[in-house]
């Protein structure tokens, strides 16, 4: 019972500061938002028992990378409002119907891709996920998903190395 | 009932009450024990010795005038010295101040909550305090506050890699991420982390200065280049709380180090028999005297070491400090395999 109304308060507040993000004019307020949409799914988390993804969504995303997203935002525009470029309805209907193809896609996944098989894998796992988190993930990361975890990180530093250059023409 | 609700709530107050009071008097220890090493007094008017120096000042601050300037971002103005208030104060759920005591017929154990991930979440809400400072030089509105946080936001993020990589190896040699363990693997191994992993020590400690943006490492607050630093604008009691969270991210920082490096509230040399009669001392008072060392260093370090530049800041952070974190991982990984 409590936990079910943990969950729809957790749940209204990440849809809310979703919304919040997209629709706010002032862009470091967007980037705020964003924030609080991190913790608020940070929370969901630790409703979950697991600890240590909470610890570092917060740790990765709220911390790490919304932070760069900030100087960005604060360094592009300082203080000054988004320009009313063009009409308001410009593309609005494309914007509609890609999103709508997203969600369809998402609920196409739900409905019909791999729900059987995370519904008996996860009723075994759920009773030592909650005692061994850290244990159990990095069992998984480092044993049994070793190489497509070493291979995205592989694309990490590519990714890194790319930017460097593109970014200082003359090395 | 009240072992769930009743006693953790206790014990909530009575650490953040302690904390608070502590972050206050850190403030006027500062001050005297920068004044010995000039060779001044310090305060001295304000009851015997100024002791209640800390209290006329909480008093002056509260009392003055609370101004937000005509265009600065109100939402945001208010909520920076919060947002870096606030985890400087959280953290401490997770530290062990002492063992188990036995109090009015129960078990009581001395810390807040001990989970599992516990170092993972003080680095985690570390990092959000970040935001206050950026925020707090964004929403003033102003040039100096802003170049300030930029400052102070930048020297942060890049000295937090280095202090998470300096964890990394602690965490491999103490097997457990829970305050509480890392506690017990130091008494369970005779010996303090601090001579099993001196590179990860210094490191930490290095780190820990610059993470509180105290002195050589104060940028943030460079009175000559950047007036105030980030909080210029602000005034009252906001400004305190500015001030009150770098004090109490020293804290932070120095009970951290006694817990991971020092053996938190073990006695010292616990596998020493001849030493045996320290363990007449609780084990909150060591872990008092170790944290109190930590801040006396802290004291000392800024009134003994002239001011970084920015740019040797940032190449000792980058090109010294994660290198050898990052090396020192790979030893430790070594020399575990090994033995």
């Amino acid at each position: 019972m409590g936990e079910a109304i943990a969950f729809y308060v957790i749940s209204a507040l990440i849809l809310g500061f979703a919304v919040l993000v997209v629709s706010t004019r002032s862009t470091v307020h967007a980037v705020l938002f964003l924030v609080l949409n991190f913790l608020a799914v940070a929370a969901l988390y630790v409703l979950l028992t697991a600890q240590f993804l909470a610890v570092i969504q917060v740790l990765v995303y709220a911390g790490g990378i919304v932070v760069l997203y900030l100087f960005v935002v604060m360094l592009v525009n300082l203080k000054r409002p988004p320009e009313d470029h063009s009409a308001p309805q410009r593309r609005g209907w494309l914007g509609f119907a890609l999103s709508g193809v997203v969600l369809a896609q998402l609920a196409a996944i739900l409905v019909w891709g791999g729900v059987g098989a995370a519904t008996d894998s996860s009723a075994a796992q759920s009773s030592d996920l909650a005692l061994n988190n850290v244990e159990r993930i990095g069992m998984l990361l480092y044993a049994d998903y070793l190489i497509p975890f070493e291979v995205a990180s592989m694309l990490l530093l590519v990714a890194m190395v790319g930017a460097i250059i593109l970014a200082k023409r003359e090395l | 009932m009240i072992d769930t609700y009743v006693i953790p709530l206790i014990k909530i107050l009575f650490v953040l009450n302690a904390t608070l009071i502590g972050v206050t008097y850190m403030v006027l220890l500062e001050r005297k024990v920068i004044a010995w090493v000039q060779v001044r007094l310090g305060p001295m008017r304000v009851g015997p010795y100024g002791v209640l120096q800390p209290i006329a000042d909480a008093i002056k601050l509260i009392l003055k005038e609370d101004i937000t300037p005509t265009r600065a971002d109100k939402w945001v103005f208010t909520a920076a010295p919060i947002i870096v208030m606030v985890p400087a104060l959280i953290t401490f759920a997770v530290i062990p101040f002492g063992p188990t005591v036995h109090l009015f017929g129960r078990d009581v154990p001395l810390y807040i909550t001990d989970v599992n991930v516990g170092l993972l979440y003080i680095v985690s809400v570390a990092s959000i305090g970040v935001y206050g400072i950026i925020l707090g030089g964004w929403a003033s509105n102003s040039k100096f506050p802003l170049l300030a946080s930029l400052r102070a936001s930048a020297q942060l993020i890049s000295y937090e890699v280095a202090v998470t990589m300096t964890l990394v190896s602690l965490i491999m040699t103490a097997g457990s991420l829970s305050m509480v363990r890392i506690v017990e693997a130091q008494n369970e191994a005779n010996v303090w982390f601090i001579f099993v992993q001196p590179v990860a020590f210094v490191l930490f400690f290095i780190g820990g200065l610059a993470e509180t943006n105290r002195a050589p490492f104060d940028m943030a607050e460079a009175e000559q280049e950047l007036t105030g630093g980030f909080h210029t604008e602000y005034s009252g009691m906001r400004f305190a709380l500015f001030f009150l969270a770098e004090y109490a991210n020293m804290i932070v920082v120095s009970s951290v180090a006694t817990t991971l490096f020092l053996g938190g509230y073990l006695a010292p040399f616990p596998n020493v028999d001849a030493l045996n009669f320290l363990d007449i001392v609780p084990g909150w008072i060591w872990f008092l005297l170790k944290t109190f060392l930590f801040l006396y260093v802290f004291l000392w370090v800024r009134a003994t070491l002239p001011r970084y530049r920015y740019d040797q800041l940032m190449r000792l952070g980058w090109k010294v400090l994660i290198p050898v974190a990052i090396a020192n991982v790979i030893v430790t990984g070594i020399v575990k395999v090994l033995l």
